[in-house]
C-alpha cells in the first residue's frame, strides 16, 4: 500500500512539475568553465531585468563539453540561449535542426563573442620544469595535460594555438604537424572536457604543465589558494571567440524571444563584461577592458578566421574522423 | 505453442502477454531504434566502423580489460563465497552485508573514489609510485575499476549453491583420504560450476557496458585506454549518430550471444 | 547461511587451521581493498571540513530538488518494475514454452547494455531528431531532457532486478502447493495472495531493495538523457558529479556519502529480508 501511495505522490509530482515553467524561465546552455560566471551573471541579469521591467525572470543553466551540449540542443534540449566554447558547435546546431538561422554569428557584434579568452599554461609552483612558451612543451621529461579535442571544445582551441605557433616557429604544415604529433605523446590523460583536465592536474597532480583556458587558469589558482600553481603566458596564442546566440525557434515557441535577446545584450553592457572580467574573460568593451588591463598580460594572438579560415574548414581538417589529429593516433 | 506443466494454475496468458509489453515497449522498441538508425548504414560502411583502428583498439581494451577484471572476481569471488559460507569469524556479517555496495554506489562516485585512491597523488598510488607501478589512466586501473563494480556478482551467483552442498559430501571425501584441493576439484567444481560460469559472463558482460565508474580513471587515450562507451560518447559529441549506433549494435549482439549462452548453459545443466 | 563452524565439526572438513586462517585473512585483505577504502575516501573527504560544511552541502536547494528527483524517478520505477518482475516470473517459472530461453536473455539484457546506450536508445526514438521526435513536439510533450526521460532511464537499467530474483526462487518452489490451493477451490488471485505471494514475500524484497539501490544510484544512462539543468533534471549523482567539476569536492563528496547511506540503508534492509528469507526456508523444510 505504501509503494502505491508513494508512486501516486511521485506520480503527482511529476504532473505539477510539468507544466509548472509558466514564470519567464530561460535555460541557457553552456560549457563547462562557464559555470561561475553565469552563476553570477545570471544574478545581476535577473535584478537588471526586474528594474527595468518590473518582471521576474529566473535563468537556469546546463554545463557540460561544448560537443555534447550542441548535441543535447539538437535532440531536443530546449535551450533558449546557448553560449558554447566556439562557433563551429552553433553552427551544427544551426545546419542540422535549424533552430536558428545560418547567420546567426552576424546578428550580435563582435562575431556574437562578448567576451574572449585564450590559451595559457599552468604550471606548478617555481616552475620546476623551466617552461616559458610552446617550444618547452616537447622538452624531454615533460608531461602535458589537455583535453580530448574530440569531446571538447578547449581542447581545439589548444590544439590550434600549439599548431599556429609552430607553424609561425617552423614554417610549414608538415613540420607544424610534427610539432602537435610530439605535444600529443607527452599526454597521459585526454579528459573528455576542460574542467576534467584542470582536475586531472590540479588534484590528482598528474603533469607538468596544463594547457588551459586563460580564464580557467585563473580560477584554478584562485580555487587553489593562489601559491601553488603559476600561469605562464606563451609567446603566441589564440584569441578564442566562444560565442552566444538566441535559439530562436525554441525561444519563440516559448515566448521568450524578448527576455532571450536581453539576457545576451546585457553581457555586452558595462555590468556585464565587468561580470565577465571578473571572472577572468577578456571584455571587449575598451573602457571595461582598460580597467582590468593589469589582469590580462598583452601577447600575440591569431584568430580562427585569419589563421584557420574559420571554424567551417578547420573543424573537417583537423578533427574530423580520419583529421590530423586521428592521424596523431593512428600512425602508432 | 505453449506446453503447460500444470495446466490448474491460471494466468499464463495474462503473464506473458503483459511480460512482453511491458518488455517490448520498455527495451525492444527503444533498442529497436538504434537497429533502425544504423540500417541507414550498408553493410560494407557498418563493416568499416566496427573494424576502424581505433575501435578495433577500444573493442580489445574493452573486452580484454572485462575478461580479466572477470577472471580476477571468478577467484575472489569464490573465495569470499567459500568463507562467508564456511567459516565465522569477526566481522563475517558485515562483509556479508557490504559485498553488495558496489551495486548501490552510484558508479560515477565509485569512479572518483577509485581515481582519489590509485592516482599518483592518491592514497594507494602514492605508494606504487616510488615502484614504478602505474595503475590509475592504464588499462590496469580499468580493471580495477571493474573488479570493484562487477564484484557482488560471482558471489552473489556462487555462496548459495556452496551453501546447499551438504557438507557430509565433502567429509566423505576428505575421509576417503582426499586432499583439499582434490576434494575442491572432484566435489565441490562440478556442483559451483554452473553458478560460477554464470558469475563470470554477468561479470563479464557488466564490464564491457561500464562506463560511469571506468571514465574519471581510465585516461581515455585513444588507441591504449578508451573504452568502447567512450568512444560511442566521442563519436555522438561529433554529431556522429549511425557511427555511434553502430558501434552500439555491436556491442548489443555481443551481450545478447554472450546472455543467451549462459541461458542455455544454465537449462542444459539444470535438464539434462 | 549455515552455522557451520560448531565444535562438533569434524576437523577433516574445516581442513587445516593454517588454511582456514590464510583464507579469512585474504578476505579481509579483499574487503578493505576493494570496498572499505573507496568508503573511507568518500566519507574522510565529505567531512574534511567538519559536519557544518557536510550539512549545508546536503540542504541546499540544488541538493534537496535532485534528491526529489532522483526519489521520484525511484518511486516511479519500483512498483513498475516489481509487477513487471511477479508477472515475469510467474510465466517463467510455472509454464514451458518454447522461446523461454529467449524471452529471459531479454530480460536480462538491460543487465549487460552499456548505460551510455540505455540513454542513447531513447534519444534516438524520443529526440527532437529521433523517429517520434516530431510527433512529440507537435503535441508538446518532451520525454527526453525532462523527468519522463530519466524515469525512463531509471526503469530501464534496474528492469531485470526483481524478475531475476523471483525466476530462480519459484522454479524451486515448483507448483504444488498453488496446485492444492487450486483444487481446493481457491481462485486464481485467491492462490496469489494468499499462496504464492507470502511464499515469495522475502525474496520479492530482496529483489525490491537491489532494485531500488541501482535506480538511486545509475549515472551512465541518465546523463545522456538528462540535459543536466541545474535545479530541475539533475539526480542525485550527477549534482555530485556537477559539485566535483566546480572544485567543490567537499559537497560532492557530502552529497555522494548521502547516497553512500541510502546505499547502505539499503543494504541493511537487504541483510534483515535476507535473513527472514533464510529463516523461512529452513521452516519450510523442516515442516
Amino acid at each position: 500500500m505504501f509503494i502505491r501511495r508513494f508512486a501516486l505522490a511521485a506520480l503527482a509530482g511529476v504532473l505539477i512539475a510539468g507544466p509548472a515553467a509558466a514564470a519567464t524561465e530561460l535555460l541557457n546552455v553552456s560549457y563547462d568553465p562557464t559555470r561561475e560566471l553565469y552563476q553570477e551573471y545570471n544574478a545581476a541579469f535577473a535584478k537588471h531585468w526586474k528594474s527595468e521591467t518590473g518582471e521576474e525572470v529566473t535563468v537556469k543553466n546546463s554545463h557540460g563539453g561544448s560537443g555534447k551540449q550542441g548535441r543535447s540542443v539538437i535532440d531536443g534540449l530546449r535551450a533558449d540561449v546557448v553560449t558554447l566554447a566556439l562557433a563551429g558547435d552553433i553552427d551544427q546546431i544551426s545546419s542540422r535542426s535549424k533552430l536558428l538561422p545560418d547567420n546567426w554569428q552576424t546578428r550580435l557584434p563582435d562575431n556574437s563573442t562578448p567576451y574572449t579568452s585564450t590559451i595559457v599554461f599552468l604550471v606548478r609552483k617555481g616552475n620546476p620544469k623551466g617552461i616559458h612558451d610552446w617550444a618547452d612543451l616537447t622538452k624531454e621529461g615533460v608531461e602535458v595535460i589537455t583535453p580530448n579535442p574530440k569531446t571538447s571544445g578547449g581542447a581545439r582551441w589548444n590544439f590550434l594555438a600549439a599548431w599556429a605557433w609552430a607553424k609561425k616557429e617552423y614554417g610549414s604544415d608538415e613540420k607544424a604537424q610534427a610539432y602537435v604529433h610530439d605535444l600529443y605523446k607527452r599526454v597521459p590523460v585526454l579528459d573528455t572536457g576542460a574542467r576534467g583536465s584542470t582536475i586531472t592536474f590540479v588534484n590528482n597532480q598528474l603533469g607538468d604543465v596544463l594547457i588551459a583556458w586563460e580564464n580557467e587558469a585563473f580560477l584554478a589558482k584562485k580555487e587553489q589558494g593562489g601559491d601553488q600553481l603559476e600561469i605562464i603566458v606563451p609567446s603566441l596564442s589564440i584569441l578564442a571567440e566562444p560565442p552566444v546566440a538566441v535559439v530562436d525557434k525554441v525561444a519563440d515557441r516559448k515566448g521568450t524571444r524578448k527576455v532571450a535577446e536581453a539576457y545576451l545584450q546585457y553581457l555586452y553592457s558595462e555590468e556585464g563584461q565587468r561580470i565577465a572580467a571578473r571572472n577572468f574573460y577578456r571584455p571587449r568593451n575598451e573602457k571595461v577592458a582598460a580597467e582590468f588591463a593589469q589582469q590580462f598580460p598583452k601577447l600575440e594572438l591569431v584568430t580562427i578566421d585569419s589563421a584557420f579560415d574559420g571554424w567551417k574548414s578547420a573543424q573537417p581538417k583537423f578533427f574530423n574522423d580520419g583529421g590530423i589529429f586521428d592521424q596523431i593516433y593512428q600512425g602508432h | 505453442m505453449s506446453r503447460r506443466t500444470s495446466p490448474v494454475i491460471p494466468g499464463f496468458g495474462l503473464t506473458l502477454g503483459y511480460t512482453i509489453v511491458y518488455l517490448s515497449l520498455l527495451v525492444l522498441i527503444p533498442l529497436g531504434a538504434m537497429f533502425v538508425h544504423a540500417a541507414q548504414l550498408t553493410w560494407d560502411q557498418f563493416w568499416g566502423i566496427i573494424t576502424a583502428p581505433r575501435v578495433l583498439a577500444a573493442l580489445r581494451l574493452s573486452f580484454g580489460t572485462a575478461f580479466a577484471s572477470a577472471v580476477i572476481n571468478s577467484v575472489i569471488g569464490v573465495l569470499l563465497a567459500w568463507v562467508l559460507v564456511r567459516y565465522t569469524f569477526p566481522g563475517r556479517k558485515i562483509i556479508d552485508a557490504m559485498i553488495d555496495l558496489p551495486f548501490a554506489l552510484p558508479t560515477a562516485v565509485a569512479g572518483i573514489a577509485l581515481t582519489a585512491l590509485y592516482a599518483p597523488a592518491g592514497l594507494i598510488g602514492s605508494l606504487l609510485q616510488p615502484l614504478g607501478i602505474k595503475i590509475a589512466f592504464t588499462p590496469l586501473g580499468i580493471t580495477l575499476a571493474l573488479v570493484f563494480v562487477t564484484l557482488p556478482f560471482v558471489v552473489r551467483t556462487v555462496q548459495p549453491v556452496l551453501a546447499d552442498i551438504p557438507k557430509e559430501i565433502e567429509e566423505a571425501a576428505a575421509c576417503l583420504g582426499a586432499k583439499p584441493l582434490q576434494v575442491f576439484r572432484y566435489v565441490l567444481l562440478p556442483a559451483i560450476l554452473p553458478a560460477w560460469l554464470t558469475g563470470f559472463a554477468l561479470a563479464f558482460a557488466r564490464g564491457v557496458g561500464e562506463y560511469g565508474s571506468v571514465i574519471f580513471i581510465a585516461g581515455n587515450m585513444p588507441m591504449k585506454t578508451e573504452i568502447l562507451p567512450l568512444l560511442i560518447m566521442v563519436k555522438l559529441d561529433q554529431y556522429d549518430y549511425t557511427g555511434a549506433t553502430a558501434i552500439g549494435v555491436m556491442m548489443l549482439v555481443v551481450s545478447f550471444i554472450l546472455l543467451l549462452g549462459i541461458n542455455l548453459l544454465q537449462r542444459r545443466i539444470e535438464h539434462p | 547461511m549455515s552455522t557451520s563452524n560448531l565444535p562438533s565439526l569434524s576437523a577433516a572438513r574445516r581442513g587445516s587451521p593454517w588454511g582456514r586462517r590464510i583464507l579469512i585473512t585474504a578476505t579481509w585483505i579483499v574487503f578493505t581493498l576493494f570496498l572499505l577504502l573507496p568508503l573511507y575516501i568518500v566519507l574522510s573527504e565529505a567531512l574534511k571540513e567538519g559536519f557544518g560544511t557536510f550539512f549545508s552541502a546536503i540542504i541546499e536547494p540544488d541538493a534537496l530538488s535532485a534528491l526529489k528527483l532522483t526519489l521520484i524517478a525511484t518511486g516511479i520505477s519500483l512498483p513498475l518494475n516489481v509487477v513487471f518482475g511477479v508477472a515475469a516470473a510467474w510465466c517463467v517459472s510455472k509454464y514451458e514454452f518454447r522461446g523461454k530461453s529467449i524471452l529471459v536473455t531479454l530480460i536480462d539484457l538491460p543487465f549487460s547494455v552499456s548505460p551510455v546506450i540505455a540513454g542513447l536508445v531513447y534519444v534516438l526514438l524520443f529526440g527532437a531528431q529521433g523517429l517520434l521526435g516530431p510527433w512529440l513536439q507537435d503535441h508538446d510533450i518532451q520525454i527526453v531532457f525532462a523527468v519522463p526521460g530519466i524515469v525512463l532511464a531509471t526503469l530501464f537499467v534496474t528492469f531485470p532486478f526483481v524478475a531475476r530474483e523471483l525466476i530462480p526462487l519459484m522454479q524451486e518452489q515448483g507448483t504444488q502447493e498453488e496446485e492444492a490451493a487450486r483444487l481446493l477451490g481457491a481462485s486464481g488471485w485467491q492462490m496469489f495472495w494468499h499462496v504464492t505471494l507470502p511464499n515469495i514475500k522475502w525474496g520479492l524484497i530482496y529483489g525490491v531493495v537491489l532494485c531500488n539501490a541501482r535506480a538511486m544510484g545509475e549515472f551512465g544512462a541518465v546523463s545522456v538523457v538528462s540535459g543536466h539543468i541545474r535545479g530541475v533534471t539533475n539526480t542525485l549523482p550527477l549534482h555530485v558529479e556537477i559539485l566535483y567539476n566546480e572544485y567543490n569536492h567537499v559537497a560532492a563528496f557530502s552529497v555522494a556519502s548521502l547516497l553512500l547511506a541510502l546505499a547502505l540503508l539499503t543494504l541493511l534492509f537487504k541483510q534483515w529480508s535476507e535473513s527472514r528469507l533464510t529463516s523461512q526456508n529452513s521452516t519450510r523444510e523442516t515442516h
